[in-house]
C-alpha cells in the first residue's frame, strides 16, 4: 500500500476526533476524542518515517504518546476533582471560565 | 496480503473512532477506543514500526485505557446526551469536520512529495526495531527523552494534587476532626470485662468537647 493511503486514514481519524470534540459534552469522551486526534497524528508521523526510511519519526511518535499519557493523567485528575465537588460532569454546565 | 491486512486494520481503526464518538455510554466509548488502538497497532506493524506498535498495545491499550476505565467506573458513566444544541449545532460541527477533511485530503493528495505514492523507502534490516529505537533515544534524542520523563513525573504529581481529597470542599463534608482517630489505647486490646461494659470501660471514642464545637 502506498503511503498516501495511510495518510488518508490518518486524516479521517483526525476529522472524526475533531467532530467528537465539537459534538460531545462529557469531558471524559472529549479526552477520548483528543486521544483519537493524537493517534491520527502518530499514524501520519510513522507513515512519513516509513516513506523516508528514517526512524526519527518513530521517536517523535513515542514522545507524542508520552505527552498523551500526561494529558490523560491530568485530565482524569481534573474530572475526579470535578466529581468530588459534586459538580455536573458536563462541559456546557462548567462555564465559569468563559468570561 | 498486506493490502488485505491494511484494509481490515484501517476499517477497524475508523470504525473504532466512529464508535468512540457515537456511543452514548462512556464505558463503551473506552472499549471502542481500545479496538481502535489495536487496529492502529496493526497499521504501525505494516509500516514496520515494530517497537511503536508494541508500545501502543502495552502502554496505550493496556495501561492508559485501564486508567480510563477506572475513572469511568468511579464517576459512574451514565448515558449522556449526544449534542449540546440539538440539530443545528450538530450540522455546524459536521460542516466544520467536512471542511477540515477536504482540506487535509487536498493537502495529502496534492502534495509535491514524490515518494507519497510509493511503498516507502527500501526496507533496511533493523528499521524500527527496539535496538535501533533505543539507541536513537539514548544518543541522538537523549535530551527529549529526559524531558519526557520529567514531564511524566510532573504530570503524575499534578494528578495526585488535583484529585486528592480536600476537607470542606463539598457541602456534605464535616470539617476534619483529628481527635476522631485518637484512642486512649490500641484498638482490640481491651479485656472481656471492658467489652461488656465493666467498671474499667475503655474509652475508645473521646467525648466531644462542647466548648470547642460551639
Amino acid at each position: 500500500m502506498s503511503i498516501a493511503w495511510y495518510l488518508v486514514v490518518s486524516a479521517l481519524i483526525f476529522c472524526i476526533g475533531a467532530g467528537g470534540v465539537l459534538v460531545r459534552r462529557n469531558p471524559l469522551v472529549i479526552l477520548l476524542c483528543l486521544e483519537l486526534m493524537l493517534n491520527a497524528a502518530n499514524l501520519a508521523l510513522i507513515g512519513f518515517s516509513r516513506m523516508h526510511g528514517n526512524s526519527d519519526g518513530q521517536i517523535f511518535a513515542l514522545i507524542v504518546m508520552v505527552v498523551a499519557a500526561c494529558e490523560v493523567t491530568v485530565g482524569l485528575g481534573l474530572i475526579v476533582a470535578i466529581f468530588r465537588r459534586r459538580l455536573p460532569i458536563d462541559v456546557d454546565e462548567l462555564r465559569e471560565l468563559q468570561g | 496480503m498486506s493490502t488485505i491486512v491494511f484494509f481490515v486494520a484501517a476499517i477497524g481503526a475508523i470504525a473504532g473512532a466512529i464508535g468512540v464518538v457515537a456511543l452514548r455510554n462512556p464505558f463503551y466509548s473506552v472499549l471502542a477506543l481500545v479496538g481502535h488502538l489495536l487496529s492502529l497497532a496493526a497499521l504501525f506493524l505494516l509500516l514496520r514500526a515494530e517497537f511503536v506498535a508494541a508500545a501502543q498495545v502495552v502502554v496505550y491499550a493496556g495501561a492508559v485505557m485501564v486508567l480510563y476505565l477506572f475513572v469511568v467506573s468511579y464517576i459512574g458513566g451514565g448515558a449522556t446526551q449526544l449534542t449540546p444544541g440539538g440539530a443545528p449545532l450538530r450540522a455546524v460541527a459536521g460542516g466544520a469536520v467536512l471542511a477540515l477533511f477536504a482540506e487535509l485530503a487536498i493537502a495529502v493528495l496534492g502534495s509535491g512529495l514524490k515518494a507519497i505514492d510509493s511503498d516507502g523507502a527500501p526496507y533496511v534490516s533493523g528499521f524500527g526495531t527496539p535496538a535501533q529505537i533505543g539507541e536513537a533515544l539514548l544518543t541522538k534524542f537523549l535530551f527529549p527523552f529526559e524531558v519526557a520523563s520529567l514531564l511524566l513525573l510532573v504530570a503524575a504529581v499534578g494528578a495526585v494534587v488535583l484529585a486528592r481529597r480536600r476537607a470542606g470542599t463539598t457541602l456534605g463534608d464535616e470539617p476534619e476532626d483529628a481527635t476522631r482517630w485518637i484512642t486512649p489505647r490500641s484498638l482490640f486490646t481491651g479485656t472481656m470485662a471492658e467489652a461488656v461494659g465493666g467498671p474499667h470501660r475503655a474509652q475508645t471514642q473521646p467525648e466531644p468537647v462542647e466548648e470547642l464545637r460551639s
